[in-house]
């Protein structure tokens, strides 16, 4: 992908900001625009209704076009009180934190934005600044709600970093890098290449960990208490109107792909073909790869309109006691199998 | 902190910490009040020291108004606008205490249809409790089930009276209509469909570990402070004492039929926590079930206008009449002066009452559970404010 | 065990205890039997209702204000024992000049707010009340609703108030 861009354009830094924005551009944010529909669609059917049927014809496939016109009309709205340089820059921050992940994410065998041996890490490292970017808006909305609101989401989500970390750490163990790319060619060949299935139960069990984790780390239900809707009328993004509400929303979205992809690279295989070489090859292996992140996408969709809510104080529990412990057994069990 | 640990604990400046209650205001506008409530919660970080309720927001002045009626009967839509979920047994209470006061007996058939009626609005008004109740503790697509079932009772109202929430359907002596021809099959057909997404409710939202642990143990209500705040309805009888108004205060023919008021034990905590009450609705709208059935293969031929008198004028006098709304005890205090209009017509609402017991079963616990707390209460405001 | 006692049994246990306190007993030819005790015994005939275990009057129905007419506020007592399954109705009857009741919040908790609901919409003060404020119409409102003379204001805080 990287020649084929060199063939087109010969300047070095540009050929760079143009591999750095095809993820961003071709893929993240018509997803997002996907995503909220599909949102839309999959928790109208659990619930026995439709959901949109109308903007754009087939099942209102274009409501979210319409609803990003509308919100971008819209007065934007800044308390009195509030703070406001930080109240502006609050969304940029955390739509960059969640949207820089996607840079060191293979899509393909041909493709990655950027090649870093430290992939992995850098991920974790810049995905850590969506909680500066909530606190921020929560304390610059002067509102006890927002203020609570944000001191729970920063909480939770540097508790949880804790399992999801350990449990990725787990498979580092026995791929011995940190290179997302060579990591997925580790795993060629058929499906019980990948590495959930070594080492077997205890990647099994990380990949739990981590699933449950990081639907900690994007604040969806079981875990949405920064913006539980009862109790905190809409938590940290309270008095967020316009667009600066709907970058909110777009890196929620953002997030979720996310960390469905982390998992899927990491666990699952990212852009092999199950079969090994049937379907294989850089072209599938988009598909793969997006399938098995959308796949991901759907279950927490569905986790979200299934169970109910936490408490703050369970919440912490679950991290503290039940994950954290866990992920520290499967660390040890498998760096203990791998010196046997 | 206790106060001491807080006085040696100082800052670098050498000032000790200062740890200040927090006083939020859950508003009159707030997703999980249920109406226009407003809550002041003093707070200390995450856990409720106190819970102040404000109410009145939606005051409309019934008992003025009721005092300028020139007929008993026009009190009628007024009562169905005090408890809007439960309309008929808003009705049903009052047209018993007016009928105490003119001392008419009302024909069999009307009996039959009221039970139904009070029934099938009983399911109705506990789906909505406990959808809501789902939807404050994050859970969302019980609260749509729960609605597309009320669906069919609203179905079953509208073919009969035309209205789907406010009925001023049970008059003073009997009924406005008669059941429609047909009524008896799509009721029964209700029920036959009803029973088993009981069954469904339970798997989704009642047994849900996540759910359990949110509101087992949880704003424990003891029995005795239970009675001493004269608590009514579920809030009464998730605590334990067993006591329902149908068959202890009889009023109609509930003796006629076989059923059992459901009680608290503290299946997955403590007896008398927010759990208890909300398995007490559900177990409530199974026995409703029953109730209906029974009387839908009872119900007699009949007129069910001939005891509506045409004109309301009670010799001075005054009674005080209870029944068993969804949500507890509703009473009416009707005092006549021997003309056509009310002297004093006082509503007793269950949610006014139950509502004041908030604050004391919500000390010690997180913001959190005050959400849980105050919807296993299940006010609505149209009752609590009249 | 549980004896539900008649209203004559239970006046004359009330008689006994607090003779001048029962001034007057409507028992026969009416729909609720009631009896009208002195308003500054309430208070002492309230406890001996609760706590005496042949009596057991342990919840309080309804608390309601009363406009009698004739320059008399009223507060009758709708009371009922769980146990025994008796009731009994207690009426007291104030002047509008001086319209103050002892409160029985500290027998039965459920007074509260009914109290405070008379006091909001009739005017009656309740002494020994905690917090005696209005409870459904706003803190600044001035009269009180449901007495028969009442006039509504012309205007409150700048709003037109009949339209």
């Amino acid at each position: 992908m990287e020649h084929l861009i060199r063939y087109i354009i010969d300047n070095d830094i540009l050929v760079y900001a143009v591999m750095a924005l095809i993820p961003l551009f071709l893929w993240v944010l018509p997803y997002a625009l996907f995503a909220v529909w599909m949102e839309r669609k999959v928790s109208a059917h659990m619930q026995d209704r439709l959901g949109p049927m109308r903007v754009g014809g087939w099942h209102g496939w274009a409501q979210t076009l319409a609803d990003i016109l509308k919100l971008i009309q819209k007065e934007d709205i800044v308390p009195t009180a509030a703070d406001k340089k930080l109240h502006m820059l609050a969304p940029f921050v955390v739509f960059i934190g969640s949207y820089a992940a996607f840079a060191t994410i293979p899509f393909s065998s041909a493709y990655i934005g950027s090649n870093l041996n430290l992939g992995l890490f850098y991920i974790i490292a810049v995905s850590s600044l969506v909680v500066v970017g909530i606190l921020m808006a929560g304390w610059s909305s002067n509102n006890k709600w927002s203020l609570f609101g944000a001191m729970r989401s920063a909480a939770q989500i540097v508790s949880y970093e804790i399992p999801t970390v350990l449990a990725l750490l787990a498979v580092v163990m026995i791929a011995g890098t940190l290179n997302l790319q060579d990591i997925n060619t580790m795993q060629g060949g058929w499906f019980w290449n990948w590495f959930i299935f070594k080492k077997f139960p205890f990647i099994f069990i990380a990949f739990g960990i981590y699933f449950v984790a990081s639907l900690a780390e994007t604040n969806r239900t079981p875990f949405d208490i920064p913006e539980a809707e009862s109790e905190l009328v809409a938590g940290y993004h309270t008095e967020y109107s316009g667009m600066k509400f709907a970058l909110f929303f777009l890196a929620e979205y953002a997030n979720m792909f996310a960390v469905s992809a982390i998992g899927s690279t990491v666990f699952l295989g990212g852009w092999n073909s199950p079969f090994g070489n049937f379907l294989g090859g850089p072209i599938w292996g988009v598909f793969w790869f997006l399938s098995k992140g959308m796949f991901f996408v759907f279950v927490q969709m569905w986790l979200r309109w299934t169970l109910p809510r936490m408490r703050v104080d369970q919440l912490m529990y679950i991290s503290w006691k039940v994950l954290t412990p866990w992920a520290f057994v499967c660390v040890l069990a498998v760096g203990a199998w791998m010196m046997m | 902190m206790p106060a001491t640990l807080l006085e040696q604990v100082k800052t670098s400046t050498g000032r000790a910490l200062r740890s200040e209650e927090m006083i939020i205001n859950m508003g009159p506008q707030h997703p999980s009040t249920h109406g226009v409530l407003r809550l002041e919660l003093v707070v200390d970080g995450e856990i409720v020291v106190d819970v102040i309720p404000h109410i009145g927001y939606l005051h409309r002045c019934f008992e003025k108004h009721s005092e300028a009626m020139t007929n008993y009967q026009q009190v009628i839509p007024y009562c169905d606008r005090m408890d809007y979920l439960a309309s008929m047994n808003m009705d049903w209470a009052y047209a018993l205490a007016v009928e105490k006061l003119l001392a008419i007996k009302v024909p069999d058939r009307v009996e039959y249809i009221r039970v139904i009626m009070g029934e099938l609005q009983r399911i109705a008004s506990h789906l909505i409790a406990l959808g809501t109740y789902g939807l404050d503790v994050g859970a969302f697509t019980p609260f749509l089930f729960m609605f597309r079932d009320r669906e069919r009772i609203l179905d079953l109202f509208e073919m009969t009276c035309g209205a789907r929430l406010l009925y001023n359907y049970i008059w003073v002596g009997g009924l406005s209509h008669d059941i429609p021809p047909g009524f008896i099959d799509k009721a029964k057909a209700f029920c036959k469909y009803f029973r088993p997404n009981i069954k469904e409710c339970n798997d989704l939202l009642t047994y849900n570990e996540i759910f359990i642990k949110r509101t087992a143990n949880v704003g424990i209500l003891p029995k005795d402070v239970a009675i001493d705040y004269a608590c009514s309805g579920p809030m009464l009888r998730g605590s334990g004492v067993d006591f329902d108004l149908r068959r202890d205060d009889p009023y109609s023919i509930y003796d006629k039929f076989d059923w059992k008021p459901q009680i608290g034990t503290g299946e997955v905590g403590t007896v008398g926590d927010c759990w208890d009450r909300y398995m007490v609705r559900v177990r409530e709208m199974e026995q409703s079930l029953n109730i209906i059935e029974q009387a839908l293969d009872m119900i007699p031929e009949g007129e069910i206008a001939s005891a509506i008198p045409k004109r309301i004028r009670p010799n001075p006098g005054e009674v005080y009449v209870r029944s068993e709304s969804p949500r507890g005890e509703i009473g009416f205090y009707v005092v006549s002066d021997g003309s056509g209009t009310p002297y004093r017509v006082k509503a007793r609402a269950p949610a006014f009452v139950n509502l004041a017991v908030a604050p004391e079963i919500c000390r010690g616990y997180m913001i959190a559970d005050v959400v849980a707390i105050v919807g296993s209460v299940d006010i609505v405001l149209g009752e609590v404010d009249r | 065990m549980a004896i539900t006692m008649s209203p004559q049994e239970i006046t004359a246990a009330i008689k006994a205890k607090f003779p001048e306190a029962v001034l007057d007993a409507k028992l026969e030819g009416v729909i609720d039997p009631f009896l009208k005790i002195a308003p500054a015994a309430i208070l002492e005939v309230s406890r001996f209702l609760h706590e005496s275990p042949e009596l057991s009057f342990d919840y309080l129905m309804c608390l309601s204000g009363m406009d009698n007419g004739k320059g008399m506020l009223g507060v009758v007592y709708h009371l009922a024992s769980m146990e025994k399954k008796h009731k009994i109705v207690l009426k007291v009857e104030v002047p509008v000049a001086t319209p103050a009741v002892p409160s029985v919040e500290s027998i039965w908790r459920a007074a509260n707010w009914h109290e405070r609901e008379a006091f909001d919409m009739i005017g009656i003060t309740f002494t020994g009340h905690p917090d005696l404020r209005r409870i459904l119409l706003p803190d600044d409102w001035e009269g009180h609703p449901l007495r028969k003379d009442y006039k509504v204001p012309e205007y409150y805080q700048g709003m037109k108030v009949p339209y």
